[in-house]
């Protein structure tokens, strides 16, 4: 007798896709969006602090000015007028570049998608930061790349652990596709590589002829104002540089780029057009019009000030208010900051509490393609306002306390009998 | 006869997302069938809503706590509310595990033997001391469950005694009481009853061998299911006659479905009672209906009516 058939394109289905599952934590999230809890969860940016007036402004004068076009298809690698802005932009970093080296995508994600379709057959190896962008990683699966991670502290990833991972593909016969990196403000760790081992880590790059992914979301949101030499400016030919203004203008209008050397930008157009023709032509005039026509900078100064006042606020109330053998990073901007729990606690397990308890995170193990991360946690201040961010923290500390105190009971002291094998660093020194 | 429907799904509940899911599917099959329809969410508004909304009844498409415990229930008694699914008192006792099999043993109900454990036993009483006696006891697999929940969430099989911890500290982030259950191997069915009837048993079997957890049960293709399920006659009877008994020990009306594990010697053993099972393109409920002859919008369709004319004054 056969089974019921419920999916009748099941057996249609790509196998790219078999690995797609209903997930109890996805589930879990459901919860975490209703407004009685607060969500530390999720990395939105706080798009209430735009200029509403200034971008009533443009909007209409793209409409006005530009209508029949900005209505109209575009160019497979994106409005000239706006690659020529995004120029400007990755100058304020000290990246050098040419318009023409660019290819305008929907969102960085976008970027992230159009390189591992570029890069990747099943089976092939991408390096990543351990813990990396979860986003990075989904794009990288659906393309069945393997992910190895490399080890990183409190100013990123670590040269040395580089070096051994490619010493180790060589020992085998292998070759990584790339690595990818989130050098600024790392989601979701929140701190940055340092300088010096920027030129380590491209020094080890240059000795395994190693293509680097460089993603910088977050580089002109640091704290203290300061900006670090992109990966891309100490080696352009080494470097691809994926750019986005979601955290600098909006995410809802979805521009992201790509900086490339000319063969791969190419070939990057045509994944592109492949994909959904050209970019919405509308949302690039106004990002270029906004750009080009407001202070974008002194927007993103008043960015910088919404959450450095938040993250301040997290960590001060983390200091007050978590329980002995918490311990935490202090981020240098960004939106994130990655906590690691007490020896015996299990995020993803714990988060069905913390939800209960009206606060959300987001657990460790999503940041990791190899199921390490248990003990860790991501908190986002990038949403929440500072007394909600104090109110998330009171409760979560609440569960935390608790869970501390149950797991001493249970286990007597030996809370290691509990297991966290493979552990990884912890990005900052113990409190 | 068209009437006027409150489809309640959502809540705060750790199962919302599923709820939601099968309020959605429940809502379009309802209107198909020509009722009027309007989808509430469990909040602070919800007593407003159904004072004002001229509702002839409410479908439950709750799942997990308030929406299956009996909280909703008892709300709807108190705003005179006609509801689907079974009422307060016979949520309640089914909606805890442990009681429900406590029910059931000294009922005569076969169920797994269990052992329950409190967080707070363990935080105040020293109950981690006793781990080795509960593994002794019930010996090896175990399923660890939350005593309060659905969906698999929080549910751990473990093959080892040093697992219980962990599988513990799982079910207490669902629930401050947990399950500790001796694992009967077997075939997993689900017999679900329409108005005192029992549907086709349906049987489940996660692909590759896994357990029916919660991936397993809301991915399309993870699980293969056959109805009937592939036991012989006087198996299946007896598995109709446990649900139906488990059915009638709680008080149900409506609808309801009995899950079970029948052993390598066609013994059905009682798991648990669902009274508010899931009506998502992957659950139990629409798959026996179905092959009974009840197409999902008959199926809604009759619930509804069942607690309509349950409702109506004598």
């Amino acid at each position: 007798m056969p089974s019921i058939e419920l999916d009748p394109n099941l057996s249609r289905y790509s196998q790219r896709t078999r690995g797609m599952k209903a997930s109890e934590i996805r589930a879990l999230f459901a919860v975490a969006t209703r407004p009685e809890i607060v969500s530390l969860a999720g990395g939105m940016p706080y798009t209430a602090a735009l200029d509403y007036a200034a971008v009533d402004e443009v909007t209409t004068g793209v409409i006005r000015d530009h209508g029949p076009i900005a209505l109209q298809y575009g160019s497979g690698q994106g409005l000239p007028a706006l690659r020529e802005r995004l120029v400007e932009v990755m100058a304020a970093e000290g990246v050098r570049a040419t318009g023409d080296d660019l290819v305008v995508t929907t969102g960085g994600q976008q970027a992230l998608d159009l390189i591992a379709k570029l890069f990747c057959d099943p089976g092939d190896i991408v390096l990543a930061e351990g813990p990396s962008y979860v986003g990075a990683l989904g794009a990288f699966a659906s393309y069945e790349a393997e992910v190895r991670h490399v080890e990183m502290d409190g100013e990123g990833l670590l040269p040395a652990a580089l070096e051994d991972q490619l010493t180790r593909l060589d020992a085998e016969g292998r070759r990584a596709k790339f690595l990818y990196t989130v050098p600024n403000h790392q989601n979701p760790g929140g701190v940055s590589l340092s300088l010096e081992r920027r030129h380590e880590v491209l020094a080890v790059a240059q000795r395994h002829d190693l293509l680097v992914v460089e993603d910088n979301p977050y580089g002109l949101l640091d704290f203290k104002g300061e900006t670090r030499p992109a990966l891309r400016a100490l080696d352009p030919d080494r470097v691809l540089y994926v750019g986005t203004l979601s955290k600098i203008f909006s995410p809802g209008i979805r521009v992201g780029w790509v900086a490339a050397p000319e063969s791969i930008r190419d070939k990057l157009v045509q994944l592109k057009e492949g994909a959904d023709l050209c970019q919405s032509n509308l949302t690039q005039f106004i990002a270029e019009r906004w750009l080009g026509t407001q202070p974008w900078l002194r927007q993103v100064d008043e960015y910088r000030r919404v959450y450095r006042e938040r993250c301040e606020a997290l960590l001060t109330e983390l200091s007050a208010e978590l329980p002995a053998g918490c311990s935490w990073t202090d981020p240098t901007g960004g939106f994130f900051v990655w906590l690691t729990l007490p020896e015996g606690l299990d995020s993803g397990e714990l988060l069905a509490k913390a939800i209960s308890a009206r606060v959300a995170y987001v657990p460790g193990r999503g940041f990791f393609a190899d199921g390490n991360g248990s003990r860790h946690l991501r908190l986002s201040f990038c949403f929440p306002q500072p007394d909600e961010i104090r109110e998330g923290v009171r409760r979560l500390a609440e569960v935390l306390h608790a869970e501390v105190e149950l797991v001493r009971a249970l286990y007597g002291g030996r809370e290691q009998d509990r297991g966290a094998a493979g552990t990884p660093l912890p990005l900052h020194r113990e409190r | 006869m068209s009437v006027s429907v409150a489809v309640l799904a959502g809540g705060l509940s750790l199962e919302r997302d599923v709820s939601l899911r099968s309020g959605r599917r429940v809502a379009e099959a309802l209107a198909s069938r020509g009722h009027r329809v309007t989808r509430l969410d469990l909040d602070d508004g919800l007593v407003t809503a159904v004072a004002t909304g001229d509702f002839d009844v409410a479908y439950l498409a709750l799942h997990g706590k308030a929406g299956e415990d009996g909280t909703i229930q008892g709300l709807l008694d108190v705003l005179g509310l006609a509801y689907t699914g079974p009422d307060a008192v016979a949520s309640a006792l089914a909606w805890d595990k442990a009681v429900f099999k406590g029910l059931a043993r000294r009922e005569g109900l076969a169920t797994p033997d269990w052992i329950a454990v409190s967080s707070d036993a363990v935080r105040n009483m020293g109950a981690g001391q006793t781990l080795d006696r509960v593994v002794a006891r019930l010996g090896l697999p175990l399923v660890v469950k939350p005593s309060q929940g659905g969906a698999a969430m929080g549910v751990r099989v473990l093959h080892a005694a040093a697992e219980l911890g962990p599988a513990l500290m799982t079910g207490f982030s669902y629930h401050d009481h947990v399950v500790v259950e001796r694992f009967v191997a077997g075939t997993e069915i689900a017999v679900s009853i329409l108005d005192h009837e029992p549907l086709p048993a349906v049987e489940i079997v996660p692909r590759d061998g896994a357990a029916y957890d919660f991936a397993a049960r809301y991915t399309h293709g993870a699980t293969d299911f056959y109805v009937p399920a592939r036991l012989g006659d006087a198996v299946l009877a007896r598995a109709q006659d446990l649900a139906l008994r488990a059915y009638d020990l709680a008080g149900c009306r409506h609808v309801a479905r009995v899950d079970m594990i029948v052993d390598t010697d066609g013994q059905p053993w009682l798991l648990e009672l669902d009274t508010c099972p899931g009506m998502t393109e992957t659950s139990l409920l629409p798959v026996a209906a179905n092959s009974a002859g009840l197409a999902f919008p008959d199926l809604v369709d009759r619930i509804v009516r069942l607690a309509v004319t349950a409702h109506a004054p004598v």
